[in-house]
């Protein structure tokens, strides 16, 4: 018991996940229990968890893919734009402005969208592993471009549109829980299912640690970074589609702005280096949802929005502490004591 | 000599995490006027002990006495201060500054308001270099210079810092024999100054060459403390290694006589004038199976180069590559694998060892990559193949889980060695494999090449040390400007004849 109990401390998930209760917790006590109540209207679910894990759907996507663009060494900047430019496309499709020939399909929309999002994932993995750009220059590209395409798209309007099967995508309900969260499902499962079925895992952390050792043991590296970014656009896209359902249209100055940070930070609480090497999919998904409940936990408590990024800061600033080891040996120096360090001795 | 105590310490020990016991109750002494040597196998913890004295790592338990005067330093800094001063194996120099900014960087004397006395700073610098005997511009920036004068104007700047103590960790291993000269007489001088000299080398010649004491280490723990003129060759290495020599020496001798009698069987590499732009020139060679073939030469003679021909990493520009009687072209080294080829690289820190990950997904790396990607290796099958090459090659650690950057040198190049044979190569290629490896490991090492080419691997051993490749050897072929140069082979091998081809002799 005591071993299983060390085991499962030791995983990288154990710390967000502790984190996500205790933030949970420390709701339930402020609202005196009103953050945990569901309540079921129409058959669907409704609530502040709830709230969290649709809100956080988003981010929860973008957060996976970006985990493996970190544990490469790299990162994707652009994931917010790639959102706003995979909303633009959909949005515009659906209206009628672009490719009218569609007839507004809303399916035909969102592949193109999704196919848009491929495409700047490659873009992406094209500057990185052949031309050997730095990646955070090279992802800045489409961070700066990718607004401006979107805005080309939509000719700089804000579009709104009206379709249900669209709504759907953000807004929609199966088995009474909202379906955002069965796209995370799938996308994240999917990705877990390949780490878990295939080497990718080993690839992408043999990679992520020394790429030259990893190409003179047989990886093909280049093509390993361009498929990462690809991934990694496409799931940004797919992130895009469900922040366009919610607002129903398209607003390509708003749209995924700054989320890059986010997603980056969700990874960084998940505890993967960012320096590239050990990852986890599924600690970056629970980060994400930290990242998404101090949100709700601010809107919960009636606190102004204002002081959202203030928290996120401080929040930062203690989960980096707690991974700190240099941190942590001088706090156990703290606590220890002289006299805790004799009896240590002793023992 | 005076026999002035100058640094002790007493009962050190030092562990990392709960597995890796790095010293245990170490004690080293140092005297005033003295040269002393820091040996052991890699692994020994000689770097922790300095790591500790220097301020590098903190002790667990302990005591160090500088001068009688009990010292804790938390720091390099630290510990320059109170004059222990330290030059390491890779210089740790700002290449891009002078070479009088390198030496006073940090100290550097002041005009009256506080701005740096540059034309004071470059006499000093002059006049420091020339006790050493080196006429420099010290206002050129360092990198202009040799990695040897590198490393002088290193030790120069170590030995000004009112050093008390001078550490050398491996202040050699890049050095010609001249320059090696000039640094034991700058020692000597030292020495005669009254400085105490921790002197860590893996070169035993240079240790009876100039030291006074040999403090000798092994897995963590203390060994002794021997008079140099007092204690043999064999003593030492047998103290170094924990067995006897002798017999390590035996079982090589008797694989060498096997080698003799296993015939070289059908040709498995063959290059045809093969060339890459500003590597190798019109390059023909042959590897056949069950031999190992030498590649030597000078730095730049195209050794390396023509390993990292053959396993895609520099395209052939020119000529014909056959490998198994077939012509290719490898584009990627993971199409020299599917090929059956192998190869070890020199640099094993940047091009070998994954760090961050275990001992197992290291030795399962390639052969992960040689199956593709989809036909994963699992977990248990990678533990089984790991847990069979440390027992076969005899790798330290107390299990596969350990990160390969807690192995020493050595046995991180047994495990690169095991990622490869689980591969099942026809043919191996080597690129210094013994480099900065004890000799204890040495030699397993070279006996491992020999059983496999007895086995029938073809075997590619490229090697600067020349009397290791004479003895793993049956064929030598030796590079020159980039160039096949010539050829020794059977009872003609001798140190003397691949030298004269190498400095230009005639060709055989």
């Amino acid at each position: 018991m005591k071993k299983r109990l060390s085991k499962l401390s030791g995983s990288q998930a154990f710390w967000p996940v502790m984190i996500f209760l205790a933030i949970i917790l420390f709701n339930t006590i402020m609202t005196r229990g009103e953050f945990l109540t569901i309540s079921i209207v129409d058959g669907h679910f409704y609530g502040r968890i709830i709230d969290i894990f649709r809100n956080g759907g988003k981010l929860m996507i973008l957060a996976a893919g970006m985990t493996m663009v970190l544990a490469t060494g790299g990162t994707d900047i652009s994931v917010g734009s790639v959102m706003a430019i995979s909303g633009a496309i959909a949005c515009s499709i659906i209206n009628g402005n672009l490719l009218p020939g569609l007839g507004g399909n809303v399916a035909m929309a969102i592949i193109l969208a999704i196919l848009a999002g491929v495409t700047c994932g490659l873009w992406n993995g094209f500057l990185v592993s052949q031309i050997k750009i730095q990646p955070i220059v090279a992802t800045m590209i489409l961070l700066v471009a990718g607004r401006g395409i979107a805005q080309l798209i939509t000719n700089g309007k804000i579009i709104t549109i009206n379709s249900d099967a669209y709504y759907f995508i953000n807004g929609g309900y199966i088995l009474g829980l909202p379906f955002p969260l069965y796209i995370v499902l799938f996308l994240v499962g999917l990705l877990l299912l390949f780490v878990q079925k295939t080497a990718f895992g080993l690839f992408l952390e043999s990679i992520g640690c020394n790429p030259l050792a990893s190409k003179f043991a047989g990886i093909k590296v280049n093509k390993f970074l361009l498929a990462i970014y690809t991934i990694s656009g496409a799931f940004a896209s797919v992130a895009g589609l469900i922040e366009s359902a919610g607002i129903k249209g398209a607003d390509c100055n708003n749209a995924g702005l700054n989320i890059e940070l986010d997603a980056i930070l969700a990874v960084a609480i998940g505890g993967t280096n960012l320096m590239g090497g050990r990852f986890s999919i599924f600690s970056s998904v629970i980060g994400a949802l930290i990242v998404q409940s101090i949100t709700t936990t601010v809107l919960a408590l009636g606190v102004p929005a204002a002081y959202i990024r203030v928290l996120k800061a401080v929040l930062i600033i203690v989960i980096c502490l707690a991974q700190s080891s240099k941190f942590k040996v001088s706090l156990g120096k703290i606590f220890v004591g002289k006299r805790g360090r004799k009896e240590a001795v002793a023992l | 000599m005076s026999h002035v105590k100058l640094l002790t310490m007493e009962g050190i020990s030092k562990s990392f995490g709960k597995a890796v016991v790095a010293l245990d109750d170490v004690r080293f002494e140092l005297e005033k006027g003295e040269i002393h040597a820091l040996l052991g196998e890699n692994g020994a913890g000689k770097s922790t002990l300095i790591k500790v004295l220097t301020g590098v790592e903190e002790r667990d338990e302990g005591e160090v006495e500088l001068e009688g005067e009990k010292i804790h330093p938390r720091s390099t800094n630290e510990a320059q201060q109170i004059g222990i001063s330290t030059v390491y194996q890779e210089v740790n120099l700002c290449p891009n500054l002078s070479v009088a900014e390198n030496i006073y960087i940090g100290r550097a004397p002041r005009q009256k308001f506080g701005g740096i006395d540059w034309a004071r700073m470059n006499k000093d610098a002059e006049e420091l270099l020339g006790r050493f005997d080196l006429k420099l511009d010290v206002t050129k920036s360092l990198d202009n210079y040799s990695v040897a004068i590198q490393q002088m104007v290193a030790i120069a700047r170590a030995s000004d810092i009112k050093a008390r103590v001078l550490i050398l960790d491996e202040p050699t291993s890049s050095l010609s024999n001249v320059e090696v000269d000039k640094l034991f007489s700058i020692m000597k001088r030292l020495r005669q100054e009254g400085m105490g000299i921790i002197f860590v080398t893996h070169f035993l010649d240079q240790v009876y060459e100039v030291t006074d004491r040999i403090t000798v280490l092994r897995n963590g723990r203390y060994i002794g403390t021997y008079k140099t003129s007092e204690l043999t060759r064999m003593e030492l290495v047998s103290k170094m290694i924990g067995k006897d020599y002798a017999s390590l020496n035996k079982s090589l001798q008797e694989s060498r006589e096997e080698k003799k009698e296993t015939k070289a069987g059908n040709v498995f590499i063959n290059m045809k004038k093969v060339s890459h732009q500003g590597s190798i020139n019109d390059m023909d060679l042959t590897i056949s199976r069950g031999e190992v073939l030498g590649l030597s030469g000078l730095l730049g003679s195209g050794r390396s180069e023509t390993a990292r021909v053959l396993f895609g990493i520099d395209q052939v520009t020119g000529g014909e590559l056959e490998i198994n009687g077939e012509k290719v072209h490898l584009k990627h080294p993971l199409d020299a694998i599917k090929k059956d080829l192998a190869f070890c690289p020199e640099n094993r820190k940047t091009e070998g060892i994954i760090g961050d990950l275990s001992i197992r997904d290291n030795i399962a790396l390639a052969l992960q990559a040689k199956k593709g990607l989809f036909k994963k290796i699992s977990k248990k099958e990678a533990q089984k193949i790991a847990d069979e090459y440390i027992k076969k090659l005899e790798i330290k650690t107390p299990s596969a889980d350990q990160l390969i950057k807690n192995l020493s040198g050595g046995n991180q190049q047994k495990v690169i060695l095991a990622r490869w044979l689980a591969t099942n190569p026809q043919l191996l290629m080597l690129d210094e494999p013994t480099r900065g490896i004890d000799i204890g490991t040495k030699a397993e090492i070279q006996k491992i090449v020999i059983d496999l080419a007895a086995q029938g691997m073809a075997v590619l051993f490229i090697s600067s040390e020349l009397d290791e490749e004479l003895r793993c050897c049956k064929r030598i072929v030796v590079l020159k400007d980039m160039e096949r140069a010539g050829e020794v082979a059977g009872d003609e091998i001798s140190e003397g004849a691949v030298m004269q081809i190498m400095a230009g002799g005639e060709a055989s």
